[in-house]
């Protein structure tokens, strides 16, 4: 068994494009999970959704961007549901996510019809996919079709929309939502209907990022949510903890998060190229986001009796 | 301004843990009165305030501020006619957001929250203003995240947040009770400048009866969800902790008024 690191590179600007769409998904993650502080698990259904309701359209010969529009709306339906769960029927987060993915499973199987739908891209006119890039590198397609940087644009697109919206009267009175309901409610916000709207956004997000993946892997498949939600904590926290010290400002945060999709991926990368057996990949996952989850539980467990040990040596 | 009428609520209805917090409580606050409000541990008092403000429903009775019947608007809009000063310093304000950010919010109370830009540079002189008034050197600190603030300084701006848009009710619960005497004495100087400068309807929960006879104009006692003692005016003026003391045990039949009431 040998391992040629010419192979690993060559692998790299697939996993750049490929964590740059997961990494649309992880900013969906960041709205719920960092600014609304509600652990939304809509999010392993609602990427589906999202890549079903892309692929059907395409299939259907809408074109691109409606198909791509249309994933967006679809994935806000699911928030909406998951957010009147919570809010109207007073259902707890955790559960509210749970219920809504297991719904959407017969959903997404009704979009597509059959558990797996593939897409050819000789056929359709996609906007992404694994054929642009192999092409691109090739030099028979030109630059500006890398699945890099269309995703790269549509990443800064929606960061610079989240930095306005999130600046806004109405994106600042979500941020107080998720930060504190009493003083929210004290001053007058609307948290229930905040929390909605902060599920529909993030859960449109993510299915968005379902249907750019979907075309660039050229198939939609029932299972392609699955342990989505990892990821996306997966790359909010690399994302964080890379860039806490440099990234402060809001947008930067969120770049820092897409940054971090990326990084995820080229690891998973260099994982494989180890040889590691695919199957244990979500393993691997699940446990280094248990991890990355524990350190900061840990640090304040660890300082606390150092604190007071260093306060004793002082006096 | 205020208008309480017969109130009832009980937590935990056919329950082993049932607690008659309030049974048919009746108050009316004319303009501009600043009321004190004592009374024991569980008497009703914070359950008053909430019930005012819309945390939960009332069992019976209405509720009417300025005339209007807010009985059955829940808790976010009755906020655009009251504003609040909690006991916990950490829940009237946004920790992970500036300080800037929290007075914006505070100033857009009331009114719907539209897709203009969250703060104004105009706004921000004001704010600048008016955290100097407060003497705590916040005025530069205008970006600072208000977790870093002190538990003093917290409440500080949530008083400031209550009444930056004038509210037609100000409703303060132990404000300065988590705080240490030095600068409970300050934030309840910043409250009495600014509810006399804004001729302020407010209710203050306090368990310390000096405090409770020093400031506002009017006093209420609480016992077991009713109230027992009400004094204005003179009459207020001349009160001392004794004579307090006194009244509550007439009121309450007992003479347990020392171990029910807490004296600091
Ligand atoms: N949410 C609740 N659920 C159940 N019981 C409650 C609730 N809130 C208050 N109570 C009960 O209602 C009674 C009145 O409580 P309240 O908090 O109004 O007292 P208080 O006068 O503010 O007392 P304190 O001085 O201790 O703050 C108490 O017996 C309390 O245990
Ligand atoms: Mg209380």
């Amino acid at each position: 068994m040998s391992l040629n690191p010419l192979e690993l590179f060559s692998q790299l600007p697939g996993a750049v494009a490929q964590g740059l769409i997961w990494g649309i998904m992880a900013i969906g993650v960041y709205i719920t999970y960092r600014i609304l502080n509600i652990a939304d698990l809509t999010v392993d259904g609602s990427f589906c959704t999202g890549g079903a309701v892309c692929v059907v359209m395409l299939l259907s010969g809408y074109n691109v961007g409606l198909s791509l529009l249309c994933a967006f709306l679809a994935g806000m339906l699911t928030g909406l549901a998951t957010g009147l769960f919570q809010t109207f029927c007073g259902i707890s987060a955790i559960l509210a996510g749970i219920l809504t993915q297991l719904g959407l499973w017969s959903v997404n199987l009704n979009i597509m019809g059959k558990p797996n739908q593939t897409i050819n891209v000789n056929n359709y006119d996609l906007l992404v996919s694994l054929r642009y890039l192999q092409e691109v590198l090739k030099g028979t397609r030109p630059f500006y079709w890398s699945p890099i940087l269309v995703t790269g644009l549509f990443v800064l697109v929606i960061v610079g929309l989240l930095y306005w919206f999130f600046g806004t009267e109405l994106g600042c009175s979500i941020r107080a939502t998720g930060t504190n309901l009493h003083m929210a409610r004290a001053q007058g916000i609307n948290t229930d209907f905040n929390k909605v709207l902060g599920l529909m956004l993030s859960n449109g997000l993510v299915a968005l990022s379902g249907g750019l993946l979907a075309q660039y892997q050229g198939f939609a498949d029932i299972n392609m949510g699955r342990g989505a939600i990892v990821i996306g904590l997966a790359a909010v926290i690399i994302g964080e903890v890379v860039f806490a010290k440099i990234f402060r400002n809001f947008s930067l945060r969120l770049l820092g998060i897409a940054i971090g999709a990326i990084i995820y991926y080229v690891v998973i990368q260099a994982v494989l190229w180890l040889k590691l057996d695919p199957n244990n990949l979500k393993l691997l996952s699940a446990l280094i986001v248990a991890v990355f989850l524990a350190v900061p539980h840990w640090k304040k467990s660890l300082t606390a009796p150092l604190a007071r040990k260093g306060g004793r040596g002082d006096a | 301004m205020l208008e309480i009428q017969n109130i009832s609520k009980t937590f935990n209805h056919n329950t082993v843990n049932e607690k008659v917090a309030l049974k048919g409580l009746s108050l009316v606050l004319k303009d501009g009165e600043f009321v004190t409000v004592i009374g024991g541990n569980g008497a009703g008092k914070s359950t008053m305030l909430n019930a005012v403000a819309g945390v939960f429903p009332v069992d019976g009775g209405r509720i009417l501020i300025g005339g209007d019947d807010v009985t059955r608007l829940p808790e976010y809009k009755r906020a655009a006619f009251i504003g609040r000063v909690f006991q916990d310093p950490m829940m009237g304000t946004a920790a992970s957001m500036g300080i800037e950010e929290n007075l914006a919010l505070a100033l857009r109370r009331g009114q719907k929250r539209s897709l203009r830009w969250g703060i104004s540079q105009k706004e921000r002189g004001q704010y600048r203003q008016l955290l100097a008034s407060l003497g705590l050197g916040l005025e530069d600190r205008l970006t600072t995240k208000v977790g870093l603030l002190s538990g003093g300084q917290r409440q500080a701006l949530t008083l400031l947040m209550a009444t930056i848009k004038k509210p037609r009710l100000l409703l303060l619960d132990e404000h300065t009770a988590a705080l240490d005497p030095k600068t409970a004495a300050k934030v309840l100087e910043t409250t009495d400048l600014i509810v006399n400068r804004d001729k302020l309807t407010t209710l203050m929960i306090t368990h310390n009866m000096k405090d409770a006879i020093v400031h506002g104009n009017r006093l209420i006692m609480l016992y077991e969800g009713q109230i027992v003692v009400d004094v204005a005016g003179e009459e207020k003026k001349r009160l001392t902790v004794e004579k307090l003391l006194e009244l509550f045990s007439r009121a309450s039949g007992s003479d347990e008024a020392e171990d029910k009431l807490v004296l600091s």
